[in-house]
């Protein structure tokens, strides 16, 4: 029955002469949809065949397509070589021996290349290599292939050939020559015999012609000092192996100070042998890597260490200068430290890192005082060079225009210059500017030209570390891009026909008899066995102890500005690795900060604390040095920080070629006035918002839990049983206290038989400096990923190194106070206050990695079975089998696993190496890159040690002695020993002798997980 | 019944026509050999006193690795030379080139130039009569020579043609068969019709079909039955994806392993040398291949091998391929600086998660090649012979025993080992070679 009902779908529609009722019934919408804003161009489209219907019909051929091809395999493509070079075998590995020198880091290495790309660092072992790799230089290699590098010369910011900039270049310099104003090149230290030789044949053509050398991080003073009492422009050689008593003020001798590379030297006399080792007593007011690892940290301001310096003068040497008591509590610290140093004769040696040219002087004096043994000016280091005198000189030359030319090469001090806007005013008024750069830095931007010079990996070089060592430094692969290096420019500058590398080979024989080029290139290093002997000159040190001792504290903060392990001064901030990289003390990657003691925090209203998604968070400061201001500098309250002292370190607030998220932290150079590291600062809190850390590490104390990091003070480990200091747990069993390692869930299967893998890590030999950390990056394809999932805890380090303060002076009080805690409520109470470190705490560091447990936790968890053991003793890892349960890290009790949170290679979000083709150039081709919802983690190198066994098995031979140690790219990397790999069940390997030490001792060993990995009781020589 | 009759002479008229196609083949196929033979047999003329049979033998010792018969090789083509230069010239020439170029003799110091200077070995050992036996050996005639190089290709077309020949007959003949068919059925049906006889159709009283439905359990059965068959097929179907057995892409050269790995018996180590010490067995860059090709510019394959599919000329393309991506001129016997490098298609992919190398397998166990890849000297095209599947490889590493005679690693491993499992030979997984890690890191 038809029904009379009306329907209507809007009050409109009862209106009948409605337009919109008309117009929505043709139309379907009731405006015209603006199509052309998404469909381009209108007469195109119409003009197109492509109906609606066909477009459905691509849609659904393409999607049918696609997913039928994903069931093909692609096609891939092979292309061998058309001729190969000989040396070159896809899938074997080449080593070429060559020497970092970029002005900060110095050190004689091996680059491992694959098929012609370098990707991988190692220490050169052979007699005359002087300095071992760290960090920086192991992440050297990844900033070859930066993405931001320069890639060809450009002149006043358009790309330009090698010839025009031979033109320009050779114009200017006929100029300067014909009367123009002078020529002047500008370089870093390059301690290279042949480079400076260039340089003065190149400059002899032109009247007034200098060579400045400016280091951005100085150590002017001490090289003033030097040149006062031995004639020579170099820095003393220290051998810390040979003292027994090794007094520090403010010097991080195991970091960067005067160059570094002291470290391997310095662990020799510290892991205890015979029942001696040194005492290191570290006067400081930053908490740096040297005073974490001092047996004794007093920390001073500035001013008072100077008082301090002059007090352990006075007791050394005998004078009598009279200077101001150092404030308690730690006068009489000063004083026995001082009394051990004298006592202690030529086995003690005393260093400094005050930039003061007096406290440098005395340092002499007291060193020669004692005879010091490990005191060695006689093998002068070459590593830095720079005068800051000279350099201001030079900025005021170049703002009264007499300087026609500035070639400039490995230095950046727009960036780095203190008074970065007078350089860039004074850089304006030279009417040829060169910079020798590897990207397009802040001063190659506003040169005249910049000149794009290449990677040291693709350059020839020569290096003189220390008198004596000879270093060569030689391509690892051809130039990536258009690239020149600054010698040979200056070669063909001054019209010398010869390339640089012809020159070098001509050169280096006055420095190497008997030696031909093709062994000195293959060993990269050259010893000089007998170096000559040096007289010190008499120097007035009365005086320059009595102008120490009338230093005055002034009002404010006495600032010490340093370098961070991870980045030093500045030059690799683009490289992700070092970035990522947490900072040793503080645990804090992505950023550089101002760190305050807590008491200054507490009176400046300054704080850290954490926050649930477990970032740590901080406030801001704004930091005034000499009417200078540096705003939004996050603080972190830093245990051991000097009371009325503040850090903040260098390298960091780069902005020109970096990646976006590379631009962290705030400049410090623009505080770094007169280039002296001693600054007094005013902080001032800002309001707002306060800034957000990417800390790996957010507790800081052990609560007392001894039995994580052991450790005895030498007294006890010489003369009590090792029961005591080394104290083994134990559980009941049958009402019987038995060794808990005695007690297990489950059956173990023989090992006695192949190889058994352990690694050893000794405590006492660890200083933390985190190479291994870097090594383990880069041969093992770790990913980067970035700041803000750090702060989520999703760091895919695989080897972590822990710090932790004490809650007391030391961690024996620590202990000693959680036993004495009664009842729940102390213990509570106790607890949560132990949670704060001491104002001076002592600091261990503990490297942890996958401990590979023989009854493994993990293993029994996984439901795909995706980890097994194998009877090399490894735990291993099948990524193509983890479904990313992640069982298996929540079962981990040494919390090491890693879990692939996203896709970190080809993938925008994660815009660091992984990303880009020239980045991916250093993976690692024997270790797979894995993908997302995979959990990782250390495997002990198994790629290295089957390849290591593979070597053997094909020269039909038992794997040497030792030789699996280098198989593990940590303890490759560890220059101090600590680490050592090996298989415990070949006799022969310094593994079984390291694992049956009294010292000897398993993390967490209570529960019976029985790693292969074992720690070494830290022994402190309190 | 006259129709009857009528049926059995169209299928005897086909028959004959089947009958004479294929004698025709096969008398086609006969009549090249003896052709070839007589080509043969009329290239022999006698030239000059020398014999040219020893002379082959000489040549092929002494001169063929810088002189071919035709084409500019290190030296000239020498077919003819007896007549460009007298005899005693010749003499002086072999036995000391270089003496004949210093003392200024014009036509030797013509020839050192126009052969890029490179100094002829000096062959004193030659006598004159073997001398005459070479240069007998290269006047022969070559456009006579030239014919039975190509009489395999021309055979081979034609027994191509003679085996197209055979199955047309043969479709033709079941086509015939099936027209006899319809027409026999025809016939008898009208026999039936005008014999009266009403051929009914049978109506079962139940249809089957619907008698099966009706059958629950039978139902059920075939139900079950269906699904697991279409099971075993979709589980044969998964498991076969990214499985790429007998995979075989077509190369950007057509590289015969079956001419230089089974013909010429080349090691496989000779071109994939870094299988020896490497992971990878690597492609040969192209020098590699220019060790050889420098002197092998066209194909000369035995005339009694069965190059199947492609011809000499083919081959001798297939070549200049080469001479074209290395750069080669062979006219000029130059390197000519324009490379092009090949893009092969990968054949053997393993995933990016597992690992292997070569060199353990090759160097270490001594595994012939031929247990993975399978008989490739005899591949005229290079495929996947094995799986490449993880059990495949378990399956291996089960049952091969480890070689650990001779190799002092194996020593004290393998005294251990024999004393714990009780046994002399050891198994590559007695050895944890089945473990996860050995192979995915």
């Amino acid at each position: 029955m038809a029904s009379n009902k009306k329907y209507w779908q809007s009050v409109e529609e009862l209106n009948e002469n409605s337009s919109i009722v008309e117009k929505l019934r043709n139309n379907e919408f009731v405006e015209e949809i603006p199509t052309d804003e998404f469909l381009g161009d209108k007469e195109a489209l119409s003009s197109s065949s492509t109906s609606r219907r066909d477009f459905l019909k691509y849609v659904g051929f393409s999607t049918a397509a696609a997913s039928l091809a994903a069931c093909e395999g692609p096609v891939i493509k092979s292309i061998p070589y058309v001729v190969q070079p000989e040396v070159i075998i896809p899938g074997v590995a080449d080593y070429y021996a060559t020497t970092i020198a970029d002005g900060f880091d110095f050190a004689n290495i091996l680059i491992k290349t694959r098929e012609g790309r370098p990707i991988k660092v190692e220490n050169n072992t052979l007699a005359g290599a002087k300095v071992s790799a760290n960090g920086r230089v192991h992440a050297s290699v990844l900033s070859l292939y930066d993405s931001m590098r320069l890639k060809q010369p450009v002149i006043s910011g358009k790309p330009a050939s090698w010839e025009a900039v031979d033109t320009t270049v050779k114009k200017g310099l006929s100029e300067a020559a014909a009367g123009a104003g002078s020529v002047v090149v500008l370089t870093g230290t390059t301690a290279s015999p042949s480079t400076e030789k260039l340089i003065a044949e190149f400059g002899a053509k032109y009247p007034g012609f200098k060579h400045v050398v400016y280091d951005a991080v100085s150590s002017s003073e001490a090289l003033d000092a030097f040149q006062a009492v031995y004639g020579e422009r170099a820095l003393a050689d220290y051998d810390f192996g040979k003292a027994d008593v090794i007094l520090s003020v403010g010097a991080d001798f195991v970091g960067d100070w005067q160059g570094g590379g002291y470290d391997s030297g310095y662990t020799q006399g510290r892991i205890p042998k015979n029942g001696k080792m040194s005492k290191h007593i570290q006067i400081e007011s930053n908490m740096s890597l040297t005073g974490a690892n001092a047996d004794k940290r007093i920390p001073l301001t500035v001013t008072e260490q100077k008082y301090a310096l002059v007090k352990i003068y006075n007791i050394v040497t005998g004078a009598a200068v009279s200077v101001p008591d150092v404030t308690k509590p730690y006068d009489q610290a000063v004083v026995n430290a001082a009394n051990q140093l004298k006592a202690a004769g030529s086995k003690g040696v005393f260093v400094t890192g005050l930039d003061d040219v007096n406290a440098q002087l005395l340092a002499i004096a007291i060193n020669n005082s004692l005879q010091s043994a490990a005191f060695n000016p006689d093998g002068a280091r070459y590593v830095r060079k720079g005068d800051a005198k000279a350099v201001a000189q030079l900025v005021a030359d170049m703002k009264a225009g007499t300087v026609h030319t500035l070639i400039m090469s490995g230095v950046n001090p727009v960036y780095t210059y203190p008074d970065s806007a007078g350089f860039t005013e004074a850089l304006k008024k030279v009417k040829l500017s060169v910079s020798f750069s590897l990207k397009e830095d802040e001063t190659a931007s506003i040169a005249t030209v910049a000149a794009a010079a290449p990677h040291y990996l693709e350059a020839w070089g020569d290096v003189t570390i220390a008198k004596g060592h000879y270093g060569i430094t030689q391509p690892t692969i051809r130039p990536l891009f258009n690239t020149k290096q600054f010698q040979d420019a200056l070669l063909s500058w001054s019209g010398n026909g010869q390339s640089y590398y012809d020159y070098l080979k001509a050169f280096a024989p006055t420095f190497t008899t008997g030696k031909t080029w093709n062994q000195l290139v293959h060993d990269g290093v050259y010893l000089n066995e007998v170096p000559a002997t040096v007289s010190a000159a008499p120097a007035d040190y009365g005086t320059a102890a009595t102008t120490l001792a009338s230093a005055k504290k002034a009002g404010g903060l006495e600032m010490v500005l340093y370098t961070k392990t991870g980045m030093g001064d500045g030059q690799q901030a683009n490289n992700p690795w070092l970035q990522e990289f947490p900072d040793p003390i503080t645990r804090v990657s992505w950023d550089n900060y101002v760190t305050v003691a807590k008491a200054d925090a507490d009176a400046l209203g300054l704080e850290n604390y954490n926050v649930a998604n477990g970032g740590l968070n901080g406030s801001y400061v704004t930091i005034e040095v000499n009417g200078k201001k540096l705003e939004k500098v996050p603080v972190i309250i830093q245990p051991g920080q000097a009371k009325g002292s503040v850090g903040l370190s260098l390298g960091y607030g780069r902005k020109a070629a970096m990646k976006k998220e590379m631009m962290v932290g705030v400049n410090a150079y623009s505080l770094y006035t007169n280039f002296n590291a001693f600054q007094v600062a005013k902080l001032t809190k800002e309001n707002g918002d306060d800034h957000e850390f990417a800390c790996v590490q957010l507790q800081k104390t052990l609560m007392g839990r001894g039995d994580i990091v052991k450790e005895a003070t030498l007294k006890d480990f010489n003369e009590k049983d090792v029961a005591d200091w080394n104290i083994m747990p134990v559980v009941s069993y049958d009402h019987k206290e038995v060794p808990a390692a005695s007690i297990d869930l489950w059956e173990s299967f023989d090992r006695t038989t192949g190889h058994h893998f352990n690694l050893s890590i000794d405590l006492n030999a660890c200083t933390g400096c985190g190479a291994c950390v870097i090594a383990c990056h880069a041969e093992n394809n770790v990913p980067v990923v970035g700041k803000s999932e750090i702060r989520r805890s999703r760091d895919m380090h695989w080897l972590r190194i822990d710090r932790y303060y004490s809650h007391e002076d030391t961690f024996a009080g620590d202990v000693n106070l959680k036993n004495n805690a009664n009842g729940l409520l102390e213990s509570v109470d106790t607890f949560t206050a132990m949670e704060d470190p001491a104002e001076n705490p002592q600091v261990v560091f503990q490297p942890v990695m996958c401990q590979h447990c023989n009854h493994a936790p993990c293993e029994t968890v996984c439901p795909v079975a995706a980890t097994s053991h194998g009877r090399q003793g490894q735990n291993h890892m099948a990524y193509n089998r983890c479904v990313g349960t992640r069982y298996c890290a929540n079962n981990c009790p040494y919390k090491v696993r890693r879990f692939n949170w996203f896709l970190y290679n080809k993938n925008s979000e994660f815009d660091y190496h992984m990303n880009d083709d020239l980045g991916r150039m250093v993976l690692n081709p024997d270790v797979n890159v894995r993908s997302r919802g995979v959990m990782e983690k250390c495997s002990f190198c198994i790629q290295s040690t089957q390849a290591t066994i593979l070597k053997a098995k094909r020269e039909g031979r038992p794997v040497a002695k030792g030789e699996f140690n280098d198989s593990c790219a940590c303890s490759a990397a560890c220059s101090t020993g600590a680490m050592v790999f090996g298989d415990v069940n070949e006799k022969e390997d310094p593994i079984v002798r390291l694992k049956e030490d009294d010292r000897a001792y398993h993390l967490l060993s209570h529960i019976g997980t029985q790693p292969n990995v074992f720690y070494h009781v830290k022994v402190r020589n309190t | 019944m006259k129709k009857v009759g009528n049926h059995t002479s169209i299928s005897r008229i086909l028959f004959f026509c089947l009958a004479l196609s294929l004698t025709f083949s096969v008398s086609y196929a006969q009549q090249a050999a003896p052709e070839a033979a007589a080509a043969t047999a009329a290239a022999a003329p006698a030239a000059g006193a020398g014999d040219p049979v020893k002379g082959k033998e000489l040549f092929n010792a002494n001169c063929a690795s810088c002189h071919k018969l035709d084409a500019k090789s290190t030296g000239p083509a020498l077919r003819g030379v007896a007549d460009k230069h007298d005899r005693a010239w010749l003499y002086k020439w072999i036995h000391n080139s270089s003496e004949m170029i210093k003392s200024g003799d014009a036509a030797a110091v013509k020839l050192f130039a126009e052969n890029n200077k490179t100094t002829m070995t000096a062959f004193p050992q030659l006598s004159e009569a073997d001398i005459d036996n070479i240069m007998a050996f290269t006047s022969e005639v070559a456009p006579v020579a030239e014919k039975p190089a190509a009489a395999p290709v021309a055979e081979g077309s034609g027994s191509g043609a003679s085996n197209n020949l055979i199955l047309g007959a043969l479709v033709l003949v079941l086509g015939v068969l099936i027209v006899m068919l319809v027409l026999v059925n025809k016939t008898l049906r009208r026999i039936a019709a005008n014999n009266g006889v009403v051929v009914t159709e049978d109506e079962p009283s139940v249809s089957l079909w619907k008698a099966y439905a009706k059958n629950g359990f039978l139902v059920f059965v075939t139900v079950l039955l269906l699904m697991l068959a279409s099971a075993y097929f979709l589980y044969g179907y998964l498991m076969q994806i990214g499985v790429d057995q007998d995979y075989q892409p077509v190369q950007p050269i057509h590289f015969s392993h079956k001419i230089h790995a089974g013909d010429n018996g080349i090691d496989c180590k000779y071109c994939h040398s870094s299988a020896r010490v490497s992971k990878q067995s690597g492609i040969p860059s192209l020098n590699v291949c220019m060790n050889c090709h420098k002197n092998i510019a066209e194909f000369a394959g035995d005339k009694d091998s069965l190059y199947v599919d492609h011809s000499k000329e083919f081959y001798t393309a297939e070549i200049q391929k080469l001479y074209d991506a290395v750069g080669w001129d062979k006219n000029t016997q130059k390197y000519t600086g324009v490379q092009k490098p090949v893009k092969w298609v990968r054949i053997h992919n393993l995933p990016d998660f597992v690992y292997f190398n070569h060199s353990q397998h090759v160097s270490v166990a001594g595994v012939e090649c031929q247990k993975c890849h399978g008989p490739v000297e005899t591949f005229e095209v290079m495929k996947q012979n094995a799986p490449l599947t993880m059990g495949w490889c378990i399956n291996c590493h089960r049952e091969t025993d480890v070689k650990v005679e001779g190799n002092d690693y194996y020593a004290k491993i393998h005294d251990e080992l024999a004393k714990k499992y009780g046994v002399q030979k050891l198994t590559a997984a007695n050895m944890g070679g089945l473990e996860c890690g050995k192979c995915h890191y």
